[in-house]
């Protein structure tokens, strides 16, 4: 394996599992186990392999029969897959995750400061901190989103917030999910599956719960509700059965006991959005919505949406209904906005950031664009405005031809990508083909924002299962794994 | 309750009924086909074709027998057993989060199978047709044992009997146009045959004995109260199922679908077979048929396709 640091061998059944520069969960440098991952490490030797396969297959078929899957775009409509889930627990300390918790809730608040501010009075941009052009230019910069009163100031309610582990221990935020960030149920449900299978080893280590979230969210939205609904409808928004995320959004509704509705459900009636059950139409006060900005009104957005419904906006605007999360809070999760948050903090908060940035490129800065052009098999290139994966070179993985591509697309239109130095990930035990191997890692934590900030301690750990691959996403090829917050 | 839910576990049901009369119809003629004299095959098919309500101006001649093939596994007909069960999956699909996770799963695998057997060179038509009746009947029970019976259930049961009366009233009316009051000698076969469609034999012969009558064949498909293969019995069920609805909606619109399948049921509970069979059994069946078409659209008129000015007034 490129890389490997020469060292002493590990006892079985950890022969294959040599250590590299990337920051290893589970062994530390010394070549012993890390005190969190004791419980583990000592399970891991003593169970025989075929315990482990008979383990899997239980986990596998739990997902299996519950049907928890995800749809592949680009191939035949509604392919559904299995998620992957991994065996072993990611396990990170209470102090650990401490600071994690301190540092997403800073930058939670202020993000939301940030976007209040940009759709009323535009201070920071007057100040000069985050350059004008940048925000305008932002495709998802909403400007009907300007001077519209938000409920409690929450623009983002339910953050996805995607850390790395940089080969230091160190966490630091790779990207933030601001629109519609999914995964939670497969955390939740992997842990449901992990409690099955490892119960001794879950009391053993003690680890924190996460089962309120459902709860958490419900609450969260129930106080975004309108001013004089006291007992407000609640409903969760889906674009519907062939949606990728289609399995969370049933998931998450049968959990809060919320109706899940489709935007040919809603009606709007003199800026009221109602819905259409069989007892007639029903007023609804809080839509925690699944589906983008762009198709979420075809009067007010893309028209030829059909997912959306018709005068949502103007309900919206007139604040009968609420929005989790509200619309226009892709401008704060931008990737070329991203190097400014550290900024954002600062301005308004008057701190430091708990949690670091990666060091990025802005590709619309000539000096900047030059120097990562020059060596492009060191960096990786992201679009802006993607997620899921798509989109991106990463250099030290890609073949010279890639390279050009994106050497063109970068010079037709710089404001659209940054670049960022190849991170190693850290890297987590896995069982692949009943072997302990390490995998890449990175960890999304789950941020609420309502009337307070609530963050379940845990999140999605996801996994590159192809060897040597740093890319986690689960339309690439990865997979989950629990993550275990000790107490 | 969504509008759109109740429409999908209506729609589910009903698909589901329709494959497993289909998969029933087909296998009885099967049987039937092994005793007929061979050129007579053409129109059996498609006699067999319009008691599923195929419309025979598009089955060309000596075609009837590809035709019904096609009703099995054929993925380009959209009545075929394969597209009912594909339909009625999609619609459990859709509401997956109203459904029992045991009903979704049943679904899923009779889907499963069904896209496998046809796939599989060695297939037994028989086999086939047998699972399909089989997994219809499995999912009726998983469903009353472990969903609520509130309103989701209701719709369900709504579903299945407009389904069963009216593919029952098509089949009759096919049936006796065809072998009653002809003069010729009876067929007990064929009789035998329409009983089998309706898994209605045994019960018959425990009723009125193994003595093939028309007239107590008609009566016993017709009128039985307690059979759950007649049309009475479906009646009765679409009646209970829109009363239970209406007062779980609490909703003054409910009336109007009370009231149509309320007519229904009462014309069907104070009908007397003699009468029915001498003012004509083919306008009695129609008058079924076009019941059942109105039940449809006043319960879609009420709880699922109304117009909102009146929902609005309502509120």
């Amino acid at each position: 394996m490129a890389g490997t640091v020469t060292q002493r061998a590990l006892p079985a059944p950890f022969q294959d599992y040599g250590l590299d520069e990337a920051y290893d969960e589970m062994i530390s440098a010394d070549g012993t186990a890390r005190p969190q991952y004791e419980h583990l490490y000592q399970a891991l030797r003593e169970l025989p392999a075929s315990e482990f396969r008979r383990r899997q297959q239980i986990s596998d078929l739990s997902f299996l029969h519950q049907g928890i899957t995800f749809t592949v775009y680009g191939r035949k409509e509604g392919t559904e897959k299995i998620f992957p889930n991994d065996l072993l627990p990611r396990i990170i300390t209470n102090e650990e995750w401490t600071r994690i918790e301190k540092g997403l809730a800073q930058r939670i608040t202020a993000l939301n400061l940030f976007l209040r501010d940009l759709y009323h009075e535009g201070r920071i941009l007057n100040d000069g901190v985050v350059p004008r052009e940048l925000v305008y230019s932002c495709k998802h910069f909403r400007r009907q989103m300007r001077g519209l009163y938000v409920r409690k100031d929450a623009y983002v309610t339910v953050a996805g917030t995607d850390l790395i582990r940089m080969p230091s221990g160190e966490f630091v935020v790779l990207e933030d999910n601001l629109r519609v960030p999914s995964g939670v149920s497969y955390m939740l449900v992997s842990r449901q599956v992990m409690k099955r299978i490892f119960p001794d080893l879950f009391r053993q280590c003690g680890v924190q719960g996460i089962e309120h979230y459902s709860q958490a969210l419900l609450a969260t939205l129930r106080s975004l509700a309108p001013q004089g609904a006291s007992e407000p409808t609640i409903v969760l928004l889906t674009p519907g059965v062939y949606n990728s995320a289609y399995f969370e959004h049933a998931f998450l509704a049968r959990q809060m006991g919320i109706e899940l509705v489709e935007g040919r459900d809603l009606v709007a009636h003199d800026n009221f959005i109602y819905m259409r059950t069989t007892e007639g139409l029903r007023r609804v006060d809080v839509i925690y919505r699944r589906i983008d900005d762009d198709f979420i009104d075809p009067l007010a957005f893309r028209q030829d949406s059909s997912l959306g419904a018709p005068g949502l906006f103007n309900a919206y605007r007139a604040g009968n209904v609420s929005l989790a999360n509200a619309l226009g809070t892709g401008v704060a999760d931008d990737k070329a906005v991203y190097a400014y948050v550290p900024a954002i903090i600062k301005y308004y908060l008057g701190e430091d950031p708990v949690l670091n940035n990666v060091e990025t490129f802005q590709m619309s800065d000539p000096a900047q664009r030059h120097h990562v052009l020059e060596n492009l098999e060191k960096y990786v290139v992201k679009a802006v405005g993607e997620s899921g994966g798509y989109g991106m070179l990463i250099g030290p993985q890609s073949t010279a031809e890639q390279r050009d591509d994106f050497r063109r697309r970068v010079e037709n239109d710089p404001r659209n990508y940054i670049a960022q130095p190849t991170i190693m990930l850290s890297r987590a035990p896995c069982i692949i083909d009943g072997k302990v191997q390490p995998r890449h890692v990175d960890l999304r934590p789950y941020i609420l924002f309502g009337e307070k900030t609530t963050i379940v301690p845990g999140g999605l750990t996801r996994v590159a299962l192809k060897k040597g691959s740093l890319v986690v996403n689960s339309s690439q090829g990865g997979g989950s794994k629990d993550t275990w917050v000790l107490h | 309750m969504l509008s759109r839910v109740a429409e999908s576990l209506y729609w589910m049901s009903r698909y589901l009924e329709r494959a497993e009369h289909t998969a029933r119809v087909i296998k009885v003629q099967l049987n039937l086909m092994l005793e007929r004299e061979t050129e007579d095959d053409d129109r059996h098919w498609k006699r067999m074709l319009k008691s599923l309500g195929i419309d025979l101006a598009e089955v060309k001649e000596g075609e009837a027998q590809a035709v019904a093939k096609s009703l099995i596994h054929s993925t380009g007909s959209r009545s075929s057993i394969v597209s009912c069960i594909m339909a009625a999956r999609e619609n459990s699909r859709q509401v997956r989060e109203q459904v029992s996770s045991e009903m979704w799963e049943q679904l899923n695998r009779m889907f499963i199978d069904v896209n496998r057997s046809s796939a599989d060179e060695a297939w037994d038509v028989g086999d086939f047709l047998q699972a399909i009746k089989d997994g219809s009947h499995l999912f009726q029970g998983i469903t009353d044992s472990t969903m609520t019976h509130g309103e989701g259930w209701q719709f369900i049961q709504a579903g299945r009997s407009i389904e069963r009366a009216s593919s029952l009233a098509t089949l009759l009316g096919v049936h006796f146009r065809e072998f009653y009051g002809k003069g010729a000698e009876p067929e007990p076969l064929e009789w035998i045959g329409l009983l089998r469609s309706c898994t209605a034999f045994e019960a018959y012969c425990k009723a009125y004995t193994a003595d093939l009558r028309p007239d107590r064949i008609a009566e016993f498909l017709v009128l039985n109260p307690s059979f759950p293969h007649s049309i009475r019995f479906s009646a009765d069920a679409l009646e209970t199922a829109m009363k239970q609805v209406g007062a779980e909606v609490s909703s003054r619109r409910s009336a109007r679908v009370e009231r149509i399948a309320g007519r229904m049921q009462a014309t069907l509970a104070f009908g007397q077979i003699d009468e029915i069979m001498s003012s004509g059994l083919q306008a009695y069946l129609e008058t079924v048929l076009r019941q059942c078409s109105q039940a449809h659209s006043a319960l879609y008129q009420t709880y699922i396709a109304y117009p909102i000015e009146a929902a609005l007034q309502a509120s």
